[in-house]
């Protein structure tokens, strides 16, 4: 992808430093210190977020023009340590505790389904569903794409610090998310298809100047739990409560676009969540975190935390864009012309 | 969890994941195209994609004898 715009000083002095050789790496630490010291809220910092963003992306799929070798930079991981440790101790502060239960397999299954159950409160979904136009099914693409494009891709960090039981549920998850061996069925590819029927670029990347900073937090929270070993089980429980909030959405997505005149090219990513997740999220359940939890149940503070913040910040996501368009508005930082 | 057979895995409250080698048949004799290794069949009888389960048994509070 190509380097975002930055949003403050500290993302300015990130990319201007990355736009240099990493032989010739001089501090833009400070810029970073001050704006994370600065911040009133890091989950919707856009400074600092859009930072976050592309350090992660180097871990990714790199950047556009940007040395491959910044990914394990010293300096950079430092500026990455100092963001990382202001968003989890905000995370931790935000999101809600849920009961603990029992650490056998059942109980965390049962646990994360009561966790995960439909409050039947106002949702994105329901307004897909029965209300949003064309210009606002084209925006609900955008925000996704910021992670749909790489949908899968911060899970599978976690494969190889499982074992067992979970680390075979993750591979059975993570297999389908692939496509089972079909890149044409590949998931992040199927929601390609769908961008491309709304007549938006699948370019990796190309809208996330347009996404506001808590969009880029729900992607960087994946990063954030992917990439740091510690937080296997945050990961793992931020799998379980995504495809155990699927099934159900994505039919009221689907029907959303059907209303709109969409047929199977657009809606296939939809109607191939439905049944998928219904499939993943009983694994995800019962044998990613339940059976990590009977393998490390010094992890189930972590798998519940993980989950609950999946809920919590994609909770927020939803509530803004419903925020923005039940006034009129865009939910976007700038509009797209398509 | 062998996989050179299939298997039936009976979830509590929820549908039957089917893993390894099967074949699904529908009324009229002709398989029905699985799309995944992996398959959940609906057991509550609510799912809008039958014989697949779509997560409707969450919502209607469907209980399973153990």
């Amino acid at each position: 992808m190509r380097l975002p715009e930055a949003r403050g000083n500290a993302s300015d002095a990130l990319f201007t430093l990355l736009s240099r050789s990493e032989r010739h790496a001089r501090g833009s630490g400070g810029a970073i210190a001050e704006a994370v010291a600065g911040a009133e809220d890091v989950l919707t910092d856009d400074d600092l977020q859009v930072a976050l963003f592309v350090l992660y992306e180097l871990h990714y799929r790199g950047i556009d023009g940007v040395e491959d070798a910044w990914e394990w930079h010293p300096e950079l991981l430092a500026i990455r340590a100092l963001i990382e440790a202001a968003f989890e101790a905000r995370l931790r502060e935000v999101v809600p505790r849920p009961p603990r239960p029992e650490p056998t397999r059942r109980a965390v299954a049962d646990a994360l389904f009561e966790l995960t159950a439909d409050t039947g409160g106002p949702s994105l979904s329901r307004f897909v569903a029965r209300q949003a136009d064309e210009s606002q099914l084209r925006e609900f693409l955008i925000q996704r794409s910021i992670y749909q494009l790489k949908e899968a891709d911060p899970h599978a960090w976690a494969i190889p610090r499982l074992e067992g039981v979970a680390k075979a549920a993750l591979v059975e998850i993570e297999a389908d998310e692939y496509g089972g061996g079909d890149p044409a069925r590949m998931h992040a590819a199927i929601f390609a298809q769908t961008m491309r029927g709304l007549g938006l670029d699948d370019s990796y990347g190309a809208y996330v100047d347009q996404v506001p900073a808590i969009t880029l937090a729900s992607a960087n929270m994946m990063s954030l739990f992917g990439l740091h070993r510690r937080l296997r089980g945050a990961i793992v429980g931020h799998l379980a409560a995504f495809e155990m909030t699927s099934s159900i959405p994505n039919k009221l997505y689907g029907n959303g676009f059907r209303r709109n005149g969409f047929g199977e090219d657009v809606t296939w990513y939809f109607d191939e969540h439905v049944e998928a997740d219904a499939v993943h999220e009983q694994i995800a359940a019962r044998h990613l975190a339940g059976g990590l939890i009977e393998a490390e149940p010094e992890l189930l503070d972590d798998v519940l935390f993980g989950a609950s913040a999946c809920l919590t910040i994609d909770g927020i996501v939803g509530e803004r864009i419903l925020a923005a368009w039940t006034t009129g508005q865009s939910s976007l930082r700038q509009q797209v012309t398509a | 969890m062998l996989e050179r057979q299939g298997s039936i895995e009976l979830c509590p409250d929820g549908p039957l994941l089917l893993r390894g080698d099967f074949e699904i048949l529908g009324a009229d004799g002709e398989p029905i195209d699985a799309h995944r290794k992996t398959v959940a069949l609906c057991r509550c009888g609510l799912s809008s994609i039958k014989p697949f389960c779509d997560g409707t048994h969450k919502a209607s509070g469907f209980r399973t004898e153990e």
